[in-house]
Order: C-alpha cells, then sequence, then structure tokens
C-alpha cells in the first residue's frame, strides 16, 4: 500500500463529502425559491400544516412534560448538593425554553414527520408518481416540497412555543406537588426569570428546525433508490441527516443568541 | 410530428441508447418493441424530458423539446405508466382531473369532476369508483384509471409504456381495444413500448424494433410477419436460439 494512500482515502471522503453539502444546498435554495413563484397549492400546503402540526401535537405534549418534571426533579436534587434548590423555576424555564423544548421538539419532528416525508416522496419516486407529475405538467418541487416546507418552518415554531409552555408546566406540577413549592411563587419566578430573548432564539430554532427537517425528509425522498431497500435507505438516512443537522444548527443558533 | 435523431442516452458506462432515428408521423400509432433493458422506456422518458439525453435531438411539430416552456410542452401530452402510478393519496376522480384541478388547465371542481367521471365512464368504469382510493382497486381498474387520466385533457400526443404487463389476457385484450378506439376517435399520436406481441398487433399502425440501444427494423405492422430480418423474426416468435443473446 502507497503512503499516499491514506491521504487519497481521506481527500476522497472530504470531497464526497463537500459534494453533498452541495447538493443539499442547491436543493435548499431551489425549494425556497419555489416558495417565492407561483403556482402554489394550497391544498397540499394545508395537508402539511394538518401532517405537521395538528397531528404531531401529541407527540410534543408529551416528550415535552415528562422532560420538564424530570428536569425539575433533577435540578432539585442537584441544587440541594450545594443548598440551591429554589432555583428549580428559574432553571426549568431557561432549561425549556433556551435548549431542551426546540431541541427535542426537532427531534420528534425529524422522526415523525422527516421520515414519514421520506417514505412518502420515495415511495412515489419507484413507483413512477413523480414522473407522472411531471408528465402532468406539475413541478415535483412546486407541489410537494415547497407546500411542505412553507408548512414546517411555520408550525414547527409554534410547536416549540407549545413545547415550552408543556414543559415549564410539567416543571410546576412536580414541583408545586412532590416537591412542595408555591404555586404562585413559582409562576412569579418564571415569568420574572424568562427575557424576550429567550423566547425569541426558541422560536428562532423551531423555524431553524422544521426547515432542515422538511427539507431533509424532502432531499432524500426525491433522491431515493429503487424498490423497497431504496425507500427504506432514504427513510433512515433522512432522519440521521435531520437529527444530525439540528444539533449543529442548535449548537450554531446557541451561539448566535446567546454568546456575548 | 415526432422526429428523433441520433438519440444517446448512457447510464455510467451502460451505453442504453446509442444514435436512436426515429420518426412518427400525425395520428400514427407506433409500438417499440424490444426486449428487457433495451431502452424502450428510457426511450420515452428522453422525450418527455424525464431523462436528459447526453446527445441527439428531438423535435414535436418541428420545434426542438430542448429548453422549452417545459409544462407548455408537456401539456400536449398524456402518458400510461407501466405500473399505473396513480397518486396514492388523491381519489380515482381527483387522479384522473388531476390536471384539470390545477395549472393552467384548471376548470372549476364540479366542472373537472364531471369530465374525470365521462373519462372514466369511456374507460368502462363507473361513477360508483370515482370516490375510491387507488389502492381500493384491482390492477386491470388502476390502469383503466392510469388511461383515463392520460386521456383527461385531449391530449395530442399519448404514450403507452408496457400497457398490459401484469394483466390476464381478457383483462389485456380489453385495455389493447381501449387504447385503439380511443386513440382513432381523438386522432391522437400514439408511441407504445411493449413486449406483448398481442398488444403489437391490436395497437399499431408500424413497429419499430430497439435493439442495442439502435433501432433495428421498422415497418407496417402487416409487414412485421414476413420480414427477413432474424432479430425481428426471433422476437416474435419467442425463439431462445438467434442473434439475441438470452441469458439462462
Amino acid at each position: 500500500m502507497s503512503p499516499a494512500a491514506p491521504l487519497a482515502l481521506i481527500g476522497r471522503a472530504v470531497l464526497a463529502g463537500l459534494a453533498a453539502v452541495g447538493r443539499v444546498t442547491l436543493f435548499a435554495l431551489q425549494a425556497l425559491s419555489h416558495l417565492l413563484r407561483p403556482p402554489f397549492y394550497g391544498r397540499e400546503f394545508a395537508g402539511a400544516l394538518l401532517q405537521i402540526g395538528w397531528l404531531s401535537l401529541p407527540v410534543v405534549g408529551m416528550t415535552a412534560v415528562f422532560t420538564g418534571g424530570a428536569l425539575a426533579l433533577q435540578i432539585y436534587s442537584g441544587g440541594a448538593r450545594f443548598s440551591a434548590e429554589a432555583v428549580v423555576p428559574q432553571i426549568v424555564a431557561i432549561g425549556m425554553v433556551r435548549e431542551l423544548g426546540p431541541v427535542l421538539v426537532g427531534l420528534m419532528i425529524a422522526a415523525r414527520v422527516t421520515s414519514s416525508i421520506a417514505a412518502e416522496i420515495a415511495t412515489m419516486k419507484v413507483t413512477e408518481q413523480i414522473d407522472a407529475l411531471v408528465t402532468l405538467s406539475t413541478h415535483p418541487m412546486k407541489y410537494l416540497v415547497a407546500p411542505r416546507l412553507l408548512a414546517a418552518l411555520l408550525v414547527v415554531p409554534a410547536l416549540v412555543a407549545v413545547g415550552d409552555v408543556i414543559g415549564i408546566a410539567g416543571g410546576y406540577a412536580v414541583a408545586t406537588g412532590p416537591l412542595g413549592f408555591n404555586a404562585a411563587g413559582y409562576l412569579k419566578n418564571t415569568l420574572d426569570f424568562l427575557e424576550p430573548l429567550d423566547v425569541l432564539s426558541s422560536l428562532a430554532k423551531g423555524c431553524a428546525f422544521g426547515g432542515i427537517a422538511a427539507l431533509m425528509g424532502c432531499y432524500y425522498g426525491m433522491g431515493s433508490g429503487r424498490g423497497a431497500q431504496g425507500v427504506g435507505r432514504a427513510t433512515k438516512g433522512s432522519v440521521e441527516a435531520a437529527a444530525i443537522l439540528i444539533l449543529a444548527a442548535n449548537f450554531l443558533l446557541t451561539g448566535v443568541f446567546f454568546s456575548a | 410530428m415526432i422526429r428523433i435523431r441520433n438519440l444517446s442516452k448512457s447510464f455510467g458506462a451502460n451505453a442504453v441508447l446509442r444514435g436512436v432515428d426515429l420518426d412518427v408521423a400525425r395520428g400514427q400509432s407506433l409500438v417499440v418493441i424490444g426486449g428487457s433493458g433495451t431502452g424502450k422506456s428510457v426511450l420515452l422518458k428522453s422525450i418527455l424530458g424525464l431523462v436528459p439525453p447526453d446527445a441527439g435531438q428531438i423535435t414535436v411539430d418541428g420545434q426542438d423539446t430542448q429548453g422549452r416552456n417545459h409544462e407548455a410542452f408537456l401539456s400536449r401530452f398524456g402518458m400510461l405508466f407501466q405500473g399505473g402510478a396513480l397518486f396514492d393519496s388523491l381519489p380515482v376522480w381527483q387522479n384522473v382531473a388531476f390536471r384539470l384541478l390545477r395549472g393552467s388547465l384548471r376548470r372549476p371542481q364540479a366542472e373537472a369532476r364531471a369530465l374525470a367521471l365521462d373519462k372514466l365512464r369511456r374507460v368502462g368504469l363507473g361513477p360508483e369508483v370515482a370516490d375510491r382510493l387507488p389502492a381500493e382497486l384491482s390492477g386491470g381498474m388502476q390502469k383503466r384509471v392510469g388511461l383515463a387520466r392520460a386521456i383527461a385533457a385531449d391530449p395530442k400526443v399519448i404514450f403507452f409504456d408496457e400497457p398490459t404487463t401484469g394483466l390476464d389476457p381478457i383483462m389485456a385484450g380489453v385495455i389493447n381495444a381501449l387504447i385503439r378506439e380511443i386513440t382513432t376517435e381523438m386522432g391522437a399520436t400514439t408511441i407504445t413500448i411493449t413486449h406483448d406481441m398481442a398488444s403489437v398487433r391490436a395497437i399499431a399502425d408500424r413497429v419499430a424494433m430497439l435493439h442495442d440501444g439502435r433501432i433495428r427494423w421498422t415497418g407496417p405492422v402487416g409487414d412485421l410477419d414476413s420480414t427477413d430480418d432474424p432479430y425481428v423474426r426471433q422476437f416474435i416468435h419467442g425463439h431462445p436460439h438467434g442473434p439475441i443473446e438470452a441469458l439462462r
């Protein structure tokens, strides 16, 4: 084996990675451009709003309420080590709104919505339904991608807001129940401590994560290989990519909002 | 009407089309025959722009199909896909009226539904199937719905991709007869790809055989049985031995 072989291997991997980034970026730009140009498909947009938003509420609510409750328990027991049990309302609020609410909702959307979009579009591709759309003078990016992307950009921030509130409510229920906090005092501390920037960052993250989730589902679906194996690979790849990109975007956005 | 010159398409190292030349006159029914994997579907998809050709020229009514307004270009075409390619999430009538519910051909919903029911009736399906989902229909009924969708906007050119694949002989005969009746009645130009010889004899005015990426033989359907071309003779008689290599 040539001594340069490992370098060549690394080089090929880097080039392949950059090519993938380029393809995803072009796909995203193309999808965004279709948001601004007619025709617009209202019925498909309404369906996407229902699928991504309304039907995700139960899983988002359940995730948030248990996370908020567990967070309250952790902070209480951890804070007790240095007599700081009283900070439970503040830390639950900041933890849910700044980090756990957006990230967990984003990951739940990646699991529920990205997989569903990828599987649906990939199945349409392997059964020639996407070719059929084209022959019926309908652009697949406009009909399949744009409505889902727009719906995710609009509705995931709303889901994050709902998740934040339910998560704080979970923490409140645990704190005012088993932990014995005063209810009015807990709410006052929560509301006093949160700042507009916390809420703004939460909603901005929701918007970014929604966009990533929808784009990855559509990108992998449209690029699916043949047969059941192709659909399976597209679905798996979409969820992996969406989850990693959501976590990376969370790191970047946290830096943008709170690094100063 | 459709003129194809030196059309080539490769997928990696696999050269599927290697310089196809083909003409289809207005109102003519051309059937392209050839073994599996010879590029028949790629030929149709290249004409429609679904698969971009590597080289060559395709003109429809004298105008190059490359670089034109693709939506306007495709509004003259209808296509019946091999597997139907019906949209799973839409009821049958919305599949048929898909083009009439959106875009430049958009009509009021009630009118689009009435037209869809009319096309369904034309292919022998009653109004009771209109609100069913495609998955609730048999294979033969799905083909009929696909045919109704292909003719819904009265296209000038219709493509049929393996229209009888997967159907029993009786249903295949029904679909062949429907295709012949409807295309004659509409005066449409059609290209059908198939390896079902019963379809060829029922549908074709003219036949072209695609082999090794090129048009091997072309002529009127009446000349098919009298040709001396060994490739055509082997194909139409289904002989395992001959110039066409069969993997066994």
